[in-house]
C-alpha cells in the first residue's frame, strides 16, 4: 500500500488498541477503505485528528435490517474511507465531539434514517422540520409516501434556538423568505446594539428529497438530477456523481470527454467568482465592481450558451463523456476569450484593490482564523483565504488535471477581502487552466456508451467544483439501478464557518460576510 | 480614482446594446409599453425561492445586470410582500416551504398576480411531487402566468412579464 498517511493512521489504530480491518483500495478507488467496528467509531476519529486527517464526509446506507455507515478522512491527498455496520436499534458514537463538521450530517442521518447517536453535543433535528414526523425516515425502505391525503405543512415555530441573555440582548430573526432575490433560510442573531454575539443557522428549507428521488434511478437520469442538487455547480456536481458511477463499473472515459469537462468546469467556476465578486461589490453599495464583474460574467455565459447549448452547461456531463463537442473555430473563440477576460479582470481587480472604501468594509470584516479553519475542516476558497490550501485538482490530481500546471493560492487573513482576493486569483488562474486545457484537446470521441451493470457495485466522486471539494457516493444493485446517491456538497463545511466568521462583527454586514462565503441551501437541505 | 472613470467612460452605456438586441430591447419596449398601459409605468416583484437548485435565482439576478437592466422598464424587486404587484416563485415548493409561501402570498395586497418561474414552479421538473415537496406551484396557490425553463434565460423572463401584461385580471 503506497499511502503513507494511511499507512501510519492503521499503525496509530494499532497502537490505541483499536481493531481495524485490512485495508482495501479497490472497492471505492482512490480512497482506501478500512472497516472499523461500530463501537470504536468515536475512538477511531480520536486517532484520525491525532494524525492530523481532515474529515471530510458522512454517511449512512440501509442494509436489510442494519445500516452501512462511510466517514471519509483525507490528507495530502489520501482519502481514507471508514466502514462499519450497526443495527437498527443500535446506536453508534458521535464523531462531532472530535470533528465539530460531523454534527450536522449527523443530524441529518437521524433525521433521515433513524440512526441513534451516543455522545453527540448536539441532539436537535436538523433537516426536518414538520413534512415528516419525529419517528418517521423518509430514506428507511419502509416509510410509506401519502401524497394525496396530506394537508397543509405547518411553519416549523418551535425550533429551540440558543438565546442569549442579560441587558440589552436583542433577538433579531430574518428568514426564511429573505429581502434579495436568494436562496430560504432563517438567521438567528442575539446582538448587542449593532454587534452580532451569536449567530445561528437554520436550514432546511429547500430539503427536496434528493437522495430518496434517486433511489430505483437509471445511470443518466441519476446525473440529470446530481446537475440540479445546486443548480450554480451543475457541471462539477454532474461530474462528481458521473465520475461515481464510472470508478464503479472501472469504466474509461475517453481523453476528449474528460477534457471538455474540465473546461466546462473552469468556465463555471470562472462566472460564478465574476458574479460573487461583484455581489460583494453590491453588498458594500460599491457599484461600479457590480457593474463591470456582472457585465463579464453575461458576456462569459452568453459564449457557453453558444458554445455548449446552455448558459450553464446543465446536462452537458453525462455517464460516458459529455453530451456536445467543439470545433476548431470554437476552440480559437475561447482561447481569444479567455486571454482577453484575463486582462480585462486583471484590471478592474487591480481597480478595486485601490478603493480605499472597498478596503475598509472588506478588510477585517468577517474573519475566520486558520485555526477556526482548521478545526471546522473547511475547504474551497473560504479554508484558502484562512490558510488551508485544500483543492483536489491539485492534491489528488483526476484526469485531465494530472497533465496541467497551476498554483494553489492561499492566504491567512480569513476576512471578507481575502476570500473576494483568493476568487479573484482563481479567475486568473482558471482562465489560464483553460488556455492550456484548449491548447491541447485530445482527438477521439466524446461518449462511450455506459456499459450494463451486471453486478452490484459502488463509486466515490471527488470533484473540486467552485465552491470547494464536492464529495459524491453512489451505489448500483446488479441491475444496475440506483440504490443509494449522496453528493456532500462543500457547503456542509462552509455554514458552520458562518457562524462563527460573523460574531463580533455588526448586523449590517451579516450580508457582505454570507456573500463572500456563499454557502449553497440547496446543496445542503438536498 | 482616474482609473476607475476611465475604465467607466471607456465601457459606456452598454444596456442599449445588448448583443442579441433584437429580442431582448424589442422584448423590452413592447414591456414597457404593457406597464405604462396596465400598470401606471411600473411594476413590483417580490421573488421566492421555495425549493429551486439556485439556477433560477442566477438568471433572475441576470435581470438586473447592465446588459438587461429590468429596471429601466418599470420592473422592481421589492423586499416586502406588502409592496408586491407579483409573487414570482421558483422551485417544486418544498414542504419546508410551503407556509412561507403561503404567507407571503397572503400578505400581498390585491389585485395581484402570481408566475410560476421554471420547470419545476410549472410542474414539478426534475421533483416533482414527494414526501418532501408539493410538486407545482399552484398545487399551493393560484398561478396566473407559467414560464418553463430549466432555468428560464432572462429573455424567457422578460417574454414571460410581456405576456404578463397581456392577459387580462381575473378577480379571485
Amino acid at each position: 500500500m503506497a499511502d503513507t498517511e494511511i499507512q501510519s493512521f492503521v499503525n496509530a489504530c494499532a497502537t490505541a488498541n483499536i481493531p481495524v480491518g485490512e485495508p482495501d483500495s479497490y472497492v471505492l478507488p482512490p480512497a482506501v477503505v478500512i472497516p472499523v467496528s461500530a463501537p470504536f467509531w468515536q475512538r477511531a476519529a480520536r486517532v484520525a485528528q491525532g494524525c492530523g486527517l481532515r474529515w471530510c464526509s458522512f454517511w449512512a446506507s440501509p442494509v436489510d435490517e442494519s445500516y452501512e455507515l462511510f466517514c471519509v478522512l483525507e490528507k495530502s491527498g489520501d482519502y481514507l474511507v471508514l466502514r462499519t455496520r450497526t443495527g437498527k436499534e443500535e446506536p453508534l458514537p458521535s464523531q462531532a465531539p472530535i470533528y465539530p463538521a460531523a454534527d450536522r450530517l449527523e443530524r441529518h442521518a437521524h433525521d433521515l434514517l433513524g440512526i441513534e447517536f451516543v455522545d453527540a453535543p448536539d441532539s436537535r433535528r436538523w433537516t426536518r422540520h414538520q413534512a415528516w414526523k419525529e419517528h418517521e425516515f423518509p430514506l428507511r425502505p419502509d416509510f410509506i409516501e401519502s401524497l394525496s391525503q396530506r394537508g397543509k405543512t405547518a411553519a416549523d415555530a418551535d425550533y429551540p434556538f440558543v438565546r442569549a441573555r442579560g441587558r440589552g440582548v436583542v433577538e433579531i430573526p430574518v428568514g426564511p423568505v429573505h429581502a434579495g432575490t436568494i436562496e430560504p433560510g432563517h438567521f438567528r442573531f442575539q446582538a448587542v446594539g449593532e454587534t452580532v454575539l451569536n449567530l445561528e443557522e437554520r436550514l432546511g428549507y429547500v430539503h427536496k428529497g434528493i437522495e430518496k428521488l434517486a433511489v430505483g434511478r437509471e445511470p443518466d437520469s441519476l446525473v440529470r438530477l446530481a446537475g440540479r442538487v445546486s443548480g450554480d455547480s451543475t457541471v462539477s456536481h454532474s461530474w462528481a456523481a458521473c465520475q461515481a458511477l464510472e470508478r464503479a463499473t472501472a469504466f474509461e472515459v475517453p481523453p476528449r470527454a474528460l477534457c471538455l469537462r474540465a473546461i466546462m468546469a473552469e468556465r463555471e467556476r470562472v462566472a460564478n467568482h465574476l458574479g460573487d465578486i461583484g455581489a460583494i461589490c453590491n453588498d458594500v453599495g460599491f457599484a461600479f465592481g457590480q457593474y463591470q464583474l456582472t457585465r463579464l460574467k453575461e458576456t462569459f455565459v452568453r459564449t457557453s450558451h453558444t458554445i455548449f447549448g446552455h448558459r450553464f452547461m446543465m446536462d452537458r456531463v453525462v455517464p460516458g463523456g459529455v453530451s456536445c463537442d467543439i470545433d476548431s473555430a470554437q476552440i480559437t473563440s475561447m482561447v481569444q476569450e479567455a486571454k482577453g477576460l484575463t486582462r480585462e479582470a486583471a484590471e478592474i481587480v487591480s481597480m478595486l484593490e485601490h478603493s480605499e472604501s472597498l478596503e475598509d468594509r472588506l478588510m477585517t470584516t468577517g474573519r475566520l482564523t486558520p485555526e477556526q479553519a482548521d478545526q471546522l475542516g473547511v475547504v474551497g476558497y473560504v479554508g484558502r483565504a484562512s490558510g488551508r490550501g485544500v483543492d483536489v485538482r491539485h492534491d489528488r490530481p483526476y484526469a485531465p488535471y494530472d497533465r496541467l500546471k497551476f498554483a494553489v493560492p492561499v492566504y491567512r487573513a480569513g476576512d471578507v477581502a481575502a476570500r473576494a482576493k483568493i476568487r479573484a486569483d482563481e479567475i486568473g488562474t482558471s482562465l489560464d487552466l483553460l488556455c492550456q486545457l484548449l491548447q491541447s484537446v485530445p482527438e477521439g470521441p466524446v461518449k462511450e456508451s455506459f456499459p450494463d451493470v451486471k453486478i452490484a457495485c459502488e463509486g466515490l466522486g471527488i470533484v473540486e467544483g467552485w465552491r470547494g471539494e464536492i464529495l459524491t457516493y453512489v451505489q448500483l444493485d446488479k441491475d444496475g439501478t440506483v440504490t443509494r446517491f449522496f453528493p456532500r456538497d462543500p457547503s456542509w463545511l462552509l455554514w458552520p464557518a458562518l457562524e462563527l466568521l460573523v460574531q463580533d462583527n455588526i448586523v449590517p454586514d451579516f450580508p457582505v460576510c454570507n456573500k463572500s462565503v456563499n454557502a449553497s441551501y440547496s446543496g445542503h437541505d438536498l | 480614482m482616474l482609473k476607475l472613470f476611465v475604465k467607466m467612460i471607456a465601457t459606456g452605456v452598454i444596456t442599449e446594446e445588448p448583443p442579441d438586441e433584437a429580442t431582448s430591447a424589442a422584448l423590452g419596449a413592447e414591456l414597457k409599453r404593457g406597464l405604462n398601459r396596465y400598470f401606471r409605468g411600473s411594476i413590483a416583484i417580490r421573488h421566492v425561492d421555495a425549493g429551486s437548485c439556485n439556477a433560477c435565482e442566477l438568471e433572475i439576478h441576470a435581470l438586473s445586470n447592465p446588459f438587461y437592466n429590468v429596471e429601466r422598464y418599470g420592473v422592481h424587486f421589492v423586499a416586502s410582500p406588502r409592496h408586491a404587484d407579483v409573487l414570482l416563485v421558483t422551485g417544486p415548493v418544498s414542504r419546508h416551504m410551503e407556509a412561507a409561501l403561503r404567507r407571503t402570498w397572503e400578505a400581498m395586497p390585491h389585485p395581484k398576480w402570481v408566475i410560476a418561474s421554471g420547470d419545476c414552479a410549472c410542474d414539478g421538473g426534475e421533483f416533482g411531487a414527494s414526501y418532501a415537496s408539493c410538486g407545482a406551484v399552484d398545487n399551493i396557490i393560484p398561478v396566473d402566468l407559467r414560464i418553463p425553463g430549466c432555468p428560464p434565460a432572462p429573455t424567457d423572463l422578460l417574454s414571460g412579464l410581456l405576456q404578463l401584461m397581456q392577459t387580462p385580471y381575473v378577480e379571485e
